[in-house]
């Protein structure tokens, strides 16, 4: 018996902590992964609320579950595209340092 | 103070500790592989959460394939450290001071504003697991055919666009 | 007096394609036409002309059928500002449609006879590109002459009018580079001047005409002009009649404005018969014609009409007598047939100037497109003879035409003696008879036609307008039958001169016959100048367009035959040829000879050689002074009065005084550049702080999401 509650203050956490990872670090991988951390948090909320509600209607609702799903799968294809832009950065710039690719500056 | 309860704080406490790990971590690689237990400690939850099938993608395809996937391009690129740098010295402090903010902006919206009732009952037998992957599945392709659909054209176009961005020019090869 | 009817049964609704189907056909010549063969272009125009007869023979056999009222189709509304209506208005009665069948059915065949003419003229004069420019002149002529004859309104006429007008312009100077023997010159584009600038002084004088009538009438359309007439005061109707009369010897080469239409000679040959004899010129009888009951109505506008015509028709016939090109001896003649024409209108005898008007067309294309055929076969003689004499121009014909410029072969050339030969030139000519068969008679035909011998068309025409005269107008009785006299004359003489008696230049001696496509037409028209007549014999039950026209006219008197009226002038006409054959016809000319008249004749010869003088004349007392005072007006009035005193000193150096101390040092530094600066230096300083924040580093844009993010939110809680 969890209150529903520590599972959404649970997910807020995990996300600020990816937030923070794409502020603080400068390492482009390390941004990335932060971004996939802040999808897990989001995801952990949709089963959360998915399962509070299954349990409120007494039957199997799965369409949390399956955003889930798609949120993974999108998640997959995201890191494949952007995992290539960064190693393709890196043959041109020599670094995956984000504050050296400032060249659009004003 | 359920055994639910305390697992589910133990469970929490990973999570938070592996994701500042990941935070805080100066090797990429260290960044990595807590990543991945913060990824498998998430998958526990699911399972606690009656989604056993999400469970299992999340450590095949999370825990698996994309960290892997992570790990390889650091060890590629051999950029597991960076050299230090002065640039942006506000960012940090900002940055914390903000993140704060907004963590306890969207734990009180989330509770206030969305107001989520009840209480989680983590699923009594395995038997049951296997008809909720069933069901899952049954309404995945009926219910959800063409977003599923869409979904596999989607890892077409990302696969093509991969090769396509790390293919080198005609120019570049001679 | 009836309103036209409203549009019932019949093929009235086709009447606008009387103007749209030349319309189409210069539309196709000129999209498509640059990849067309030749010959295509041609027969395209040739259709799209033909098709317009079909349309008028259609509205013609309609009207008939409906009893001949006047009919109008509203196709379109043009101007319509408070009193002033104005609407392009398609009216089909007699009258009109009379001036359709004429106009459409002569402009076909001459397009016919074009398409073969053409083909030999672009390349005696080496531009065979023009070909297709020749035949969109020429339909789009026949659109505005379609306008003019069909249109409602005295408006839309004016509007053909002017089409006309620019139409004669652009076909007269169609070789603008050279003169009428091919050499170089301004002399072909300055006969189109003249023409379109006497042209200007008539229509001038047609303006003026239109707008008293509509401060008169308050209306241009003809049958409401035409109910009010007797409700305005004679004087103004004169007025009208009058100004309308400049219009009209403008058109239709009158005295005094007629010394435009010789020198219209300089376009190619179809254009003389087509726009210069047969169609154009008549606008100035049709306009008579169709403003009948407001002439009818002031007989003083009819005596000086009457007058004006017969004196041009006596003083061109004289000139004609004294001229040795083939074409400007037809066209002082065509002046002095239209001014039997419009001595006929205004005497009031519109069916007689009508009936003149149909066969003139007839005989009168006739007889130009006949001495084309002459000029061409000269021309062919004189290539042949050329190509004799040096021989490494052999073939010199077939390679004219085949490409555009040809080394040692002139166009029209220069012969051995360096002098320029004139295929128009009646002295180059004699003897023709024999190589040229077919236009001889043909020629002979159209001659004996516009002499007025019995039974040709001519002869009905000519002596219905000297019987009119002879009953209502003895002055103009005479005058006329001298000038018939004098038009046997200069035929007969021309005929002599052109086609017996020996040639005279080697060219003459080889000329050769024209091709079918060329004399084809030529028989239509021999053929209707032989029986033209009988649209209008003087026999009761034979004036038939007499009866048609009268539903238009409304005053249509009927006259018998008058034996001592048409026995004079056939005697008149018999002597004359008589007299010609004495002159020229029993001692054919000898090369180099100078005309026997000019012995006989002395001083008087040497003025109708001359043209009286005239273009001299109005050289002296019109152009003279006119560009004297041209360069007062430019040198002293406008430059050194205007332009170097009130502009460079007055207006300039006040202005520049105003602009330097005045606004420049006060309102414009220190008001509106400070403002302008300012802004300028604002923008760029707040530029310079805000580019700080594009620092290009990735995160801190995400930082600056986040803290939106932030604000939302907090709004949210708060909210």
């Amino acid at each position: 018996m969890v209150p529903v509650e520590y599972y959404i203050i649970l997910s807020a956490i995990l996300f600020t902590i990816g937030v923070l990872g794409v502020l603080v670090r400068r390492n482009a991988l390390v941004i990335f992964m932060s971004v996939e951390l802040m999808l897990n948090a989001a995801n952990l909320a949709f089963v959360a609320f998915a399962r509070a509600h299954e349990v409120a209607a007494g039957a199997s609702l799965f369409d949390g579950q399956i955003f889930v799903f798609f949120v993974i799968a999108v998640a997959a294809a995201e890191v494949a595209v952007g995992l290539a832009l960064i190693v393709e950065i890196f043959k041109s710039k020599h670094s995956i340092d984000v504050d050296q690719m400032s060249s659009l500056k004003g | 103070m359920t055994i639910d309860l305390i697992l589910f704080l133990i469970l929490a406490l990973i999570a938070v500790a592996t994701g500042l790990g990941m935070l805080l971590s100066q090797n990429a690689v260290y960044s990595a592989l807590f990543l991945v237990l913060n990824f498998v400690t998430v998958a526990v939850f699911y399972l606690l959460l009656g989604a056993p099938f999400i469970a299992m993608a999340q450590i095949t395809v999370y825990a698996g394939a994309i960290m892997v996937l992570f790990l390889f391009v650091i060890m590629l690129l051999g950029a597991e450290r960076l050299p230090p740098s002065q640039a942006l010295p506000w960012q940090r402090p900002l940055a914390i001071v903000l993140g704060l903010a907004l963590a306890i902006e969207a734990s009180f919206i989330l509770l206030t504003k969305a107001r989520p009732t009840g209480q989680i009952v983590p699923p009594s037998d395995a038997v049951n697991a296997v008809e909720t992957v069933r069901q899952l599945g049954s309404v995945l392709f009926s219910r959800y055919l063409l977003p599923f659909e869409i979904t596999s054209i989607l890892l077409l176009v990302a696969m093509i666009g991969v090769i396509v961005l790390v293919k080198k020019e005609k120019w570049e090869r001679q | 007096m009836h309103l036209s009817e409203p549009l019932t049964t019949g093929f009235f609704f086709l009447a606008p394609w009387v103007v749209f189907f030349p319309l189409i056909g210069l539309l196709i010549n000129i999209i498509l036409g640059g990849r067309l063969p030749e010959r295509a272009i041609g027969w395209i125009a040739s259709a799209a002309s033909g098709a317009s007869f079909i349309v008028s023979v259609l509205l013609a056999w309609s009207l008939a059928a409906g009893g001949g009222h006047a009919v109008s189709v509203p196709f379109a509304e043009w101007i319509h500002i408070g009193n002033l209506k104005l609407d392009w208005t398609f009216r089909v009665d007699s009258l009109s449609s009379t001036m359709m069948l004429v106009v459409s059915g002569v402009g076909t065949l001459i397009h016919i006879y074009a398409i073969g003419y053409m083909h030999e003229d672009v390349r005696f004069k080496r531009d065979p590109g023009r070909f297709r420019r020749f035949f969109v002149f020429l339909n789009l002529f026949i659109a505005a002459m379609m306008i003019l004859v069909s249109g409602d309104s005295y408006l839309m006429l004016f509007v053909g009018w002017e089409g006309v007008g620019l139409c004669s312009f652009l076909l007269i100077g169609f070789w603008y580079e050279m003169d009428t023997l091919g050499r170089p010159s301004w002399a072909n584009s300055n006969a189109a001047k003249k023409a379109f600038i006497t042209n200007r002084i008539g229509d001038f004088g047609f303006l003026i005409a239109g707008f008293i009538m509509f401060w008169a009438f308050g209306t241009f359309q003809f049958d409401e002009v035409f109910e009010q007439v007797h409700a305005i005061a004679p004087g103004i109707i004169l007025a009208i009649t009058l100004f309308m009369l400049v219009g009209v010897t403008g058109k239709s080469a009158q005295i005094p404005l007629y010394i435009w239409l010789p020198d219209a000679m300089a376009g190619p040959t179809p254009v003389s018969a087509l726009i210069h004899a047969a169609t154009m010129v008549t606008a100035g009888v049709y306009l008579i014609a169709r403003s009948a009951p407001l002439y009818s109505s002031v007989p003083e506008a009819q005596n000086i009409v009457a007058l004006v015509g017969a004196l041009t028709a006596l003083f061109a016939a004289t000139i004609a007598l004294g001229q040795y090109d083939i074409k400007r001896v037809l066209a002082y003649s065509t002046i002095s047939q239209l001014g039997f024409m419009v001595s006929a209108v205004g005497m009031g005898a519109y069916v007689a100037g009508m009936f003149h008007l149909v066969t003139h067309a007839f005989f009168k294309a006739l007889l130009f497109l006949s001495a084309g055929s002459v000029i061409l076969g000269l021309e062919r003689g004189h290539h042949h003879a050329e190509g004799a004499h040096g021989g490494d121009h052999g073939k010199g014909r077939k390679k004219a035409g085949k490409k555009k410029v040809e080394s040692g072969h002139e166009a029209h050339g220069y012969d051995e003696h360096g002098e320029v030969f004139d295929p128009g030139d009646m002295r180059n000519m004699g003897g023709l008879r024999k190589t040229m068969p077919i236009t001889f008679w043909l020629y002979v035909i159209g001659a004996l036609a516009l002499a007025g011998i019995f039974p040709l068309a001519g002869f009905w025409s000519k002596d219905e307008i000297l019987l009119d005269a002879r009953l209502h107008h003895p002055t103009v009785y005479w005058l006329l039958t001298v000038a018939a006299f004098f038009t046997a004359f200069y035929m007969g003489r021309q005929i002599w001169m052109v086609f017996f008696g020996e040639p005279r230049h080697q060219a003459a001696a080889h000329a050769e016959e024209s091709k079918p496509i060329i004399t084809a037409p030529l028989m239509v028209l021999a053929a209707l100048s032989v029986v033209g007549g009988a649209l209008n014999l003087p026999f009761e039950g034979f004036h038939h367009l007499g009866h048609w026209l009268e539903h238009t006219l409304h005053e249509v008197e009927a006259l018998p035959l008058n034996l001592q009226v048409a026995g004079i002038s056939t005697v008149l006409a018999i002597l004359a040829i008589l007299l010609s054959w004495f002159i020229y016809g029993r001692n054919p000319l000898k090369a180099n000879q100078p005309d026997p008249l000019k012995r006989t004749l002395g001083f008087l010869f040497t003025g109708m050689e001359n043209k009286w003088y005239v273009d001299e004349l109005y050289q002296a007392i019109v152009v003279n002074p006119f560009v004297k005072l041209s360069h007062f007006l430019a040198e002293t009035i406008d430059e050194k009065f205007w332009h170097d005193w009130f502009h460079e000193k007055v207006i300039a150096g006040t202005y520049n005084w105003l602009s330097n101390i005045a606004l420049d040092r006060y309102a414009d530094q220190r008001g509106i550049d400070a403002l302008a600066n300012g802004l300028g230096v604002w923008t760029q300083n707040l530029s310079v702080a805000l580019r700080k924040i594009q620092n290009g580093f990735v995160r801190s844009y995400a930082l600056s999401v986040l803290l939106g993010v932030v604000f939302i939110l907090g709004y949210l809680i708060l909210k």
